[in-house]
């Protein structure tokens, strides 16, 4: 239950305050951070699963201000009732989540992840597994990982923090996370939970709202061109004639993302300005 | 028993389930005793970690069936990458659900388990053998049957255990030890230290009772056994090893240097040599 439900015992707030901030300009990393943090607005009581230094100060930037009621891990076993800051221990535990339960937790569909990609392709398939023919690969990455049951049972973002032509390919070598046209082709079952909400890269954000499902350009981040978009993109992409950019951090949100959840920075190291 | 007496139960050809997860609470210990032994062309079961980089690197591998292989922190494995870049061995790639439905189905001796996970996925494309079954309810759902992964032997690393195989673990996952024990036809617990039952289970929640004895065949104390991976409460990842252990395996001279220092002598003799080198990078 939530902390707003009239069932549950009250407790004091402890929300930090709006307060306005400093005036240093907006970096491009605090913009990825909008972004990946918008993937889980209004997600209600579900568990979000960041990958990736950017996508764990956005989940818990979305925790402290409009998803208070999402679930948070220690990055192990553990669900966490504080949101310390990204790199820090945590001092509250509220909640046991072990590999098991945790694959019992997606397969349920309580949660939204947001992955890595190695490679992504226009429809959203995506592969962390190996380069090249998987029976003699040029490069062994990881395997597919938990990749397939993720895709085809929770919600699923992915953050690429360099987008460029070898990860946006025409084709992926080994589809580990199921795009909508792989997901169509395997019928009802494979389509059912099948969900892939947005892609943020360091330039800009995407949906699959083109026809077919297609990748489409929805945001560039500021001081970012289309063109620019394109020229790092081995697909075509849907974009309209004018593109927004994606939206400027409130005061309070910048704020807590420089003095709560990531004081020391570590977002800057992702994501160059 | 002794790491080298459980590897001497073991024979080339079987298919060997070993627990823990990355590089997490590995059987450390008992991968060392058979990189010592002569035993080879092994079906390695496992949510990989430098257990299948070692024992890939050794040639030991025939097929290797798991869901990723990687050092955590460091997140590629180099002898298992540079071992499928070489076409070592065959390969049965599963999703970490799909492999935990294997286990599952192994352990309750059920020819398969059913699940959505692998649909649309490249999962089903290089494993041909793997079937759909659709389901017989009125639903109609079209799903993934994922064969039972039946072991010859498991191979699990737990903090404390009993002389009769009793074992707790008292770090927060238990991953999926228990599982390997019960689908293998003989099971080995290795463990940072045998004590009586009384003390196993005097003070422990009964929950953290993770493997009973039925399921197991021989224990090992065998401290630090799972270094250089963690066993947490017992202690960390050793990951200025980890980092050597990664750096040399990236080099044919350097690691023939490292398997000469660390691997070709017993276990202690591997502990001492460890404890050596951290000394000398004060």
């Amino acid at each position: 239950m939530t902390q707003t439900d009239p069932t549950a015992a009250s407790t004091a707030s402890d929300a930090p305050s709006d307060a306005t901030s400093d005036a240093t300009a907006v970096t491009r990393a605090e913009y990825c951070v909008i972004a990946c943090a918008e993937a889980w607005r209004d997600a209600g009581e579900i568990l979000a699963s960041p990958m990736g230094t950017v996508p764990s100060i956005a989940a818990r930037l979305a925790k402290l201000t409009f998803s208070p009621d999402l679930l948070l891990t220690d990055g192990e076993a553990l669900l966490i009732g504080d949101v310390p800051p990204v790199g820090a221990p945590s001092a509250v535990t509220e909640g046991w989540l072990p590999y098991r339960r945790h694959l019992t937790m997606v397969m349920g569909g309580r949660r939204h992840v947001m992955m890595g990609a190695s490679q992504i392709d226009r429809f959203g398939n995506q592969n962390i597994s190996c380069i090249g023919d998987w029976e003699r690969p040029a490069r062994q990455l990881l395997g597919v990982r938990g990749a397939p049951v993720n895709t085809i049972n929770n919600p699923v973002s992915y953050w690429i923090p360099r987008h460029s032509k070898r990860v946006f390919v025409e084709k992926v070598d080994m589809i580990s996370g199921v795009g909508y046209d792989s997901a169509a082709a395997a019928g009802p079952s494979a389509t059912r939970f099948h969900d892939l909400r947005r892609v943020v890269s360091d330039l800009g954000v995407f949906d699959f709202g083109a026809p077919d499902h297609a990748m489409r350009l929805v945001s560039l981040h500021p001081g970012v061109r289309a063109e620019q978009v394109r020229a790092a993109t081995g697909f075509p992409l849907v974009a309209a004639d004018d593109v927004p950019c994606t939206r400027e951090p409130t005061p309070r949100e910048l704020r807590l993302i420089r003095e709560v959840v990531d004081p020391k920075g570590l977002r800057e190291r992702e994501v160059r300005s | 028993m002794t790491p080298d007496a459980i590897v001497g139960r073991l024979r080339s050809g079987m298919t060997l389930g070993i627990g823990g997860w990355g590089s997490r609470r590995k059987p450390m210990a008992l991968v060392r005793a058979l990189l010592r032994s002569g035993i080879t062309d092994l079906t390695v079961v496992s949510y990989g970690g430098p257990d299948v980089g070692l024992l890939a690197a050794a040639g030991k591998i025939r097929k290797l069936v798991t869901a990723f292989t990687t050092l955590d922190s460091i997140p590629l494995e180099p002898h298992f990458r540079a071992a499928r870049e070489r076409g070592a061995f065959e390969l049965v790639e599963l999703d970490e659900a799909m492999f935990m439905q294997g286990l599952t189905a192994g352990a309750q001796r059920l020819p398969f388990l059913p699940i959505r996970a692998g649909l649309g996925s490249d999962v089903l494309r290089v494993n041909p053998r793997l079937r759909t079954i659709t389901s017989p309810y009125e639903d109609g759902e079209e799903l993934v049957a994922v064969p039972a992964l039946r072991l010859d032997a498991a191979l699990v690393h737990l903090n404390r255990a009993d002389r009769l195989g009793n074992a707790r673990y008292l770090g927060p996952d238990p991953y999926f030890d228990d599982l390997f024990c019960e689908a293998a036809d003989t099971a080995y617990v290795s463990c940072e230290r045998v004590v009586e039952t009384s003390e196993l289970t005097g003070q422990a929640p009964p929950q953290s009772m993770l493997i009973s004895r039925h399921a197991v065949t021989g224990v090992a104390e065998t401290p630090k056994g799972a270094h250089f991976t963690s066993c947490v409460p017992d202690y960390d990842r050793d990951e200025a090893f980890q980092k050597a252990y990664a750096t040399a395996a990236g080099d044919p001279d350097a690691w023939k240097e490292f398997e000469e220092r660390f691997l070709l002598g017993t276990e202690q003799d591997y502990q001492a040599a460890v404890q050596t080198w951290h000394k000398e990078q004060l």
